[in-house]
């Protein structure tokens, strides 16, 4: 079933009977070529672009809950490609232009919104980093403007501009940075890649990994044990348990990370606001909810719900920047789990057993690389090469010291990301 | 959230800096090999329920404790000293 004007048009005026579910419940197959263990954002996109990039066939997606119930339907949907260091610039900025083409590629509405975001700054020497922030990032071929306090007040005219703590200096403007409507982006891969012929395979847990001399051979399930030639590994905050299941420890400690939304409200907000130093961000989703969030809760955790500290932090830094959105009612908060990483970088490679591939440590800010990271993962599995976007994503950087990805510049240690 | 400090007694998780898993505080020989060092520093257990963590009680008595602790319902089980874990002077 493909969406067409045509098509909407004429289930409008037939009484909307025609349309279909979105993908199969196959069952599962004795044997696949690949498996990919996860069926959040970057499961679903790797199964995508293995099948269209790569023409394989043979593929399936086991997902323990249902698709796209983890981050990826969890996140507040920041989209934008503003990195700093080699590593990171070329693969976030390869990820924002297939963002750019998603909707044609899938044809499916996520309702990718490239409002603007706005990454405040409150201090000169923070302005000398984000003007040499905003360079490295016209170097790489995105967009960045430097705006004083009055190009803030412009865009952003409701801030407190005059706040003791933190006077506004000006911002960091990535005009086409944005947001995306999250479950769409779940349900436009899943739906493609279930199109080429994936099967997407739902309340399926992996319970363990066959190894058999080295070498990946299947895995099992609940609902029994699959054959498989190539397993991609792509969990997101339950990494480090999959991974165990093959002997790996991981360089991986999962948290909890909060966000929150606000009732409905007219369109006060236009863009997406990031006010660093007091940890909180805020955009409006297109049903009027403010939604914000902040910082890890700080402390290892699988809860997917924070503690109160954490939320009062976070809706006094609100009140900090933005002091009109005092009345508006919080309806709900949740929280997701983070793959956190000592560097803070993600992880796209190979590991010691021969067909056994893992994708994961995204962090809080894996749902704007989910094009990419499917992308490359894909290509890995594919023809065993790393792509060139992604060949900074090593697992044994950590060990050797050599290649590490530490964009905040506060050190590769658990607890500093 | 609260801490049971063993000393300080039942006290808001806001006094407490976390450091993470309490695996930290057993520190290789200098000599170890490579992927000693590299477990010790980077690589997790990470579970899915109980686990041992280190946290600072830097709004406190300054002690430094191992906490027991679930990661899936947050409740806090135990908290000891590490100087009692590990005797003075370590
Ligand atoms: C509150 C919050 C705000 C965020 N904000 C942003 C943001 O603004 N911008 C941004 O870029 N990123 C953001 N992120 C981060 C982003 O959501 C994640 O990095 C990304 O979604 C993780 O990848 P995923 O979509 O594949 O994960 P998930 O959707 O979590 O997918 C992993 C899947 O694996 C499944 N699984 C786990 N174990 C098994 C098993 N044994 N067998 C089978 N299946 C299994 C899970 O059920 C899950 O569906 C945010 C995250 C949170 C929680
Ligand atoms: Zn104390």
């Amino acid at each position: 079933m493909r969406f067409s004007g045509l098509k909407i048009l004429k289930e409008g005026l037939t009484g909307n009977k025609g349309w279909t579910n979105h993908w199969r419940e196959p069952e599962p197959k004795q044997e696949y070529d690949i498996l990919i263990i996860g069926g959040g954002g970057h499961g679903l996109s790797t199964a995508y672009y293995l099948a269209k990039n790569h023409g394989l066939k043979n593929i399936a997606v086991l997902e323990k809950g249902y698709l796209g119930g983890g981050n990826v339907g969890r996140n507040t949907t920041i989209v934008r490609a503003n990195y700093f260091l080699p590593g990171n610039s070329e693969f976030y900025s390869h990820s924002l232009k297939l963002w750019e083409g998603l909707e044609h590629d899938l044809n499916y509405n996520v309702m990718h919104s490239q409002r603007g975001l706005i990454n405040l700054f409150h201090s000169d020497g923070q302005r000398d980093a984000f003007a040499r922030r905003g360079n490295a990032m016209i170097n790489q071929g995105d967009d960045a403007i430097l705006l004083d306090t009055e190009g803030v007040r412009d865009l952003l005219p409701y801030l407190d501009f005059e706040q003791v703590r933190f006077p506004i200096y000006g911002g960091l403007y990535h005009p086409r940075g944005g947001s995306a409507r999250h479950d769409a982006v779940a349900w436009g891969y899943a739906r493609g890649a279930d199109t080429r012929g994936v099967d997407l395979i739902q309340n399926c847990e992996v319970t363990g990994i066959d190894i058999s001399q080295g070498r990946v051979t299947g895995v099992q399930t609940n609902r029994g044990q699959i054959s498989a030639k190539k397993v991609g590994i792509v969990v997101a905050g339950r990494s480090g348990q999959v991974a165990a299941m093959a002997g790996m420890r991981l360089p991986i400690e999962s948290h909890v990370l909060q966000a929150f939304v606000t009732e409905g409200l007219k369109p006060c907000i236009d863009h997406v606001v990031s006010f660093g130093m007091g940890h909180f961000y805020i955009s409006q989703s297109d049903k009027g909810g403010l939604v914000f969030g902040g910082d890890l809760d700080f402390y290892a955790s699988y809860a997917q719900r924070g503690n109160l500290p954490m939320k009062e932090h976070v809706m006094e830094a609100g009140m900090t920047l933005m002091p009109m959105i005092g009345k508006a009612r919080v309806l709900r908060s949740w929280g997701g789990i983070m793959d956190m990483t000592p560097d803070g970088s993600p992880i796209i490679d190979k590991t010691d057993i021969e067909g056994l591939y893992i994708d994961c440590g995204w962090c809080y800010g894996g749902f704007k690389a989910v094009p990419a990271s499917g992308f490359c993962f894909a290509h890995l599995i594919a023809t065993e090469k790393h792509h060139e976007f992604a060949s900074g994503f090593r697992l044994d950087r950590f060990k050797t010291g050599y290649g590490l990805i530490d964009e905040e510049g506060t050190g590769s240690q658990h607890n500093l990301h | 959230m609260r801490i049971p400090c063993p000393i300080c007694g039942d006290r808001d998780r806001r006094e407490f800096y976390y450091v993470g898993d309490a695996q930290i505080i057993n520190r290789p020989s200098p000599e170890a090999s490579e992927d000693i060092w590299n477990d010790y520093l980077h690589n997790r257990d990470n579970p899915a329920g109980v686990t041992k963590d280190l946290w600072y009680h830097e709004n406190g008595c300054n002690s430094w404790l191992v906490v027991t602790r679930s990661t899936t319902t947050h409740e806090v089980q135990h908290a000891e000293l590490v100087t009692k874990l590990k005797g003075d002077g370590s």
